[in-house]
């Protein structure tokens, strides 16, 4: 924002004198913005969209109730065609599209689906988890990762899905993607497919488990990326399918840093070295560095934010010591600090899975995250003071704005 | 044949009954798809088994012991 005004003001430094300067065209008011925050649930869909000031905020839906929804993502090509990935308890996956911010929704005509085998023994999709937008340069192009780990994409805005990866049959990876036994309780899972905003061919995705991989020819061929990061004690840690990355985000103002929440830390890369470095290290020992999510900011690759839940024992995945508190890193993961004004003191026992939690673009940039107990929680000031904004949904499983024109 | 779809279902048929032709499971189930697009993708999966859960919902055969099995006559 600050460079577009600067740019304005430039030009209109450089118009020339009224006499002679063709007659200024009346200049259009800006355009009243507002953030959208798509929320998938357990039970169905919800939008909640926010006043310019992200103080009132209006609650919209459900969408599909009874549905699960693992993911809702609006397109920031066209800023109006959503996406959902959902399923039922009884019901097989689908994707839903819809391109007025949910008034109507039309399913795909092909959702994410295996290669059939003739023995009937080949892979079953039991739900689409993650939706990626392809590249700017890409319009209609999106990428989906399932349960267990797949990589789909579409080329026509997310009506027909079809295998965008050799990997989806490739015994090597499905050896290394492991059994339902391997991944996190409700399936193993392909998650974190990120596009370099540089390449459209240039892919990373994070399988839960399998670790890290990278491709640049579009994903025809990937390679580990896995070097740095840890794995559960006892097991060997250059064996793919014990690595368990949970989130991994690409900071938008400097593609080559990467930060990674994982089953064992918090890490971060700097490419292109091919070795994470885990600066988790240095959270409050109390606290620890497990958990679900990753948040980078929009303009500050210094900067990311997580919020840890409790990996002890038998991995209690609930905020540490029932006292929620998001923590930020402003030099790159050297230092962290709690960022817990207006959350519950004590007695809060849920946690924010890795999809949950997510910016805007604003400044100061707006944060936000839903919770296992179906709560909304906002931060207008970077994780200074929080506030709950929606509560009594059901149990959230992604959290993701946008912000949209109000016309 | 008349076929009762399940209300997890009916957002595909709008109705709780409707008309499909098959001989067969697969052959109704494929009429189905041909109707109301989706609905079979629903039920069953790409390696053409029935989904966990989708026997005991799936009413278009009347008998109990075929509906795992989409080969097997649906008038048995």
């Amino acid at each position: 924002m600050k460079t577009t005004a600067a740019v304005s003001r430039s030009s209109r430094a450089s118009v020339k004198s009224p006499s002679t300067a063709p007659k200024p065209r009346s200049r259009a008011a800006p355009k009243p913005r507002q953030v959208l925050l798509m929320v998938a649930t357990r039970k169905g869909a919800w939008l909640l969209k926010g006043d310019a000031a992200r103080r009132q905020w209006q609650v919209m839906g459900p969408h599909f109730l009874g549905h699960i929804i693992q993911h809702l993502v609006l397109d920031p090509r066209d800023g109006r065609t959503l996406l959902a990935a959902a399923k039922t308890g009884h019901l097989g996956p689908t994707v839903f599209r819809s391109t007025d911010f949910g008034k109507t929704w039309k399913e795909a005509q092909q959702p994410p689906a295996f290669t059939k085998k003739e023995d009937g023994k080949g892979r079953v999709v039991d739900h689409t988890f993650w939706l990626t937008p392809g590249h700017a340069s890409e319009p209609g192009v999106w990428y989906a990762g399932t349960s267990p780990q797949g990589l789909f994409r579409s080329d026509d805005g997310g009506i027909t899905w079809h295998s965008a990866s050799p990997i989806n049959d490739d015994p090597r990876y499905i050896e290394w993607m492991g059994t339902v036994q391997d991944g996190t309780p409700d399936g193993p899972k392909m998650h974190s497919i990120i596009v370099d905003p540089r390449d459209p061919k240039h892919l990373y995705f994070g399988m839960s488990g399998g670790g890290v991989h990278e491709s640049t020819d579009g994903g025809q061929t990937f390679r580990l990326l896995i070097d740095g990061l840890e794995v559960v004690e006892g097991f060997a840690n250059d064996v793919p399918t014990f690595h368990d990355p949970h989130c991994m985000r690409m900071c938008p103002s400097n593609p080559d840093r990467l930060y990674q929440q994982n089953h064992c830390g918090i890490y971060r890369i700097d490419r292109p070295s091919k070795t994470w470095v885990r600066i988790g290290k240095s959270m409050p020992k109390k606290v620890g560095d497990i958990g679900f999510n990753m948040v980078v900011h929009p303009r500050d690759d210094d900067t990311c934010w997580v919020l840890p839940m409790d990996g002890q024992t038998v991995w209690p995945r609930t905020s540490v010591e029932g006292k929620p508190a998001v923590y930020v890193t402003r030099n790159g993961g050297k230092t962290w600090q709690r960022q817990d004004n207006g959350m519950p003191a004590s007695q809060a026992w849920w946690t924010v899975k890795r999809q949950a939690m997510c910016a805007d673009t604003r400044d100061p940039v707006g944060l936000y995250f839903g919770t296992s107990s179906g709560e909304i929680w906002m931060s207008r000031d970077a994780g200074t003071k929080w506030q709950c904004i929606a509560r009594h949904l059901p149990e959230i499983y992604a959290v993701e704005a946008a912000d949209i024109d109000t016309r | 044949m008349k076929v009762l779809i399940p209300s997890p279902l009916r957002s595909y048929t709008q109705n709780a009954w409707v008309n499909a032709d098959g001989s067969t499971l697969a052959e109704v189930l494929d009429d189905l798809d041909r109707q109301f697009p989706g609905i079979r993708f629903r039920m069953v999966n790409e390696q053409e088994r029935t989904r966990p859960q989708c026997g005991s919902s799936c009413a278009a055969s009347p008998c109990s012991s075929c509906r795992r099995h989409l080969r097997r006559p649906t008038r048995c």
